[in-house]
């Protein structure tokens, strides 16, 4: 696929439309893992939209959004970018061997505590 | 009342807790929670993606077992909840994605969007009523200061769950007090306490729960009560120290189920 290609189909399958964003900042302003990610969820809308996606595609921030829905919350033009988000890491993962977390990966941190929870949406946001 | 009820995997192992003081107390205030016959865990998380499909069938199926009986579809946990919910949602209003999962489904399996998906805390303040449920209280929860922590998944988005105001919820508050116990006001309460993220980012899941966690301890609370499972293992391995129990513990407590047993 080409870059005009793959922002049609990341914007197609994240259901919302960037180009109502108005570039207020709320997104990344109410964003719980603000600092743990280097593209921000203002920066996720306005580079999907501009067909920018390689740099998100090979960003960690695809793996730190907890899908909190606080952006999609708080978002007053309906723009919902924890789905922009979520489309792009689901480009990145759906791909052959880039599966982001394995069993033994969570064999290796699981307590007798860990509820199953943790563990299948873990793997439901982190590999196909 | 009879209401088809759907557990979810984690309240059959690690919230074994959660489950059982729920079942107690539906049984104290005349609710009979009938467990489905055939579901399938949620999956944890709704995928808002349009082109995920396979993903969302355990829901459906479940969604089109509480329809074939004719009654509402109550979860206990914050995400089967928003995932029975969001995909109920889902199914209602994008037509392509439903003709798709007919497609999966066996004919006696087909679901037309005949369920409503109730949380418990729903079914407890609109069916039965917090001043029912206070008139059958036998041991006030006196003196205890609590914060009720919402997190995400019982909020948000909202336009799809309803369940409560996502900037400022009033349901858990409301059931602490019909419960006789002191609901303390504080800021982190409907804030993620990263969830999922724990096996991405262990730091990551840390520091959200333990801002959230020493938010509830500056307000005065001697405990946090939640409805998810995996807010409270976060929670209780973030170290401030608070004890974090389960809405349906502290239910179960007021209404004189012998709670210890379970």
């Amino acid at each position: 696929m080409n870059r005009d290609n793959v922002r049609d189909e990341v914007i197609r399958r994240s259901g919302t439309d960037p180009r109502k964003c108005m570039k207020c900042g709320k997104c990344s302003a109410t964003c719980p893992s603000y600092d743990e990610m280097e593209g921000h969820p203002h920066e996720f809308v306005y580079m999907v939209e501009n067909g920018d996606i390689e740099p998100l595609l090979a960003s960690e921030s695809i793996y730190r959004c907890l899908t909190c829905m606080a952006c999609v919350e708080r978002c007053p033009r309906g723009v919902e970018p924890a789905k922009i988000v979520e489309s792009v890491r689901l480009e990145a993962i759906r791909k052959k061997g880039a599966n982001r977390l394995t069993p033994e990966a969570v064999a290796a941190v699981a307590d007798e505590e860990l509820p199953q929870q943790a563990v299948v949406t873990a793997f439901r946001k982190y590999a196909k | 009342m009879y209401v088809s009820y759907f557990p979810g995997c984690t309240l059959k192992t690690k919230a074994v807790r959660l489950d059982r003081c729920a079942r107690k107390s539906a049984e104290i205030l005349g609710i009979e929670l009938q467990e489905l016959d055939s579901w399938q865990c949620c999956g944890g998380a709704f995928t808002s993606a349009a082109d995920e499909v396979a993903t969302k069938l355990s829901s459906v199926r479940a969604l089109a077992e509480a329809e074939r009986l004719g009654r509402p579809l109550v979860s206990v946990c914050s995400a089967c909840y928003n995932v029975l919910k969001q995909t109920d949602h889902a199914f209602k209003t994008d037509p392509e994605f439903a003709s798709k999962v007919r497609r999966y489904l066996a004919p006696d399996e087909c679901y037309n969007g005949g369920t409503e998906v109730l949380h418990l805390l729903e079914l407890l303040r609109d069916k039965v009523g917090f001043e029912n449920i206070a008139k059958k209280v036998v041991n006030p929860l006196k003196g205890v200061k609590i914060a009720a922590y919402y997190g995400c998944m019982l909020l948000r988005p909202s336009d799809v769950l309803g369940l409560d105001d996502p900037e400022n919820p009033s349901v858990m508050e409301e059931l602490i007090r019909a419960l006789g116990g002191e609901a303390v006001g504080w800021s982190q309460r409907n804030e993620c306490c990263g969830g999922y993220v724990l096996l991405e980012s262990p730091e990551l899941a840390k520091k959200r729960s333990l801002e959230i966690s020493s938010d509830a301890a500056a307000a005065g609370a001697d405990m946090i009560v939640t409805a998810c499972p995996l807010c409270r293992y976060n929670l209780d391995k973030a170290g401030s120290g608070l004890p974090t129990v389960y809405f349906t513990e502290l239910l179960a407590k007021a209404l004189g189920a012998e709670v210890d047993e379970i």
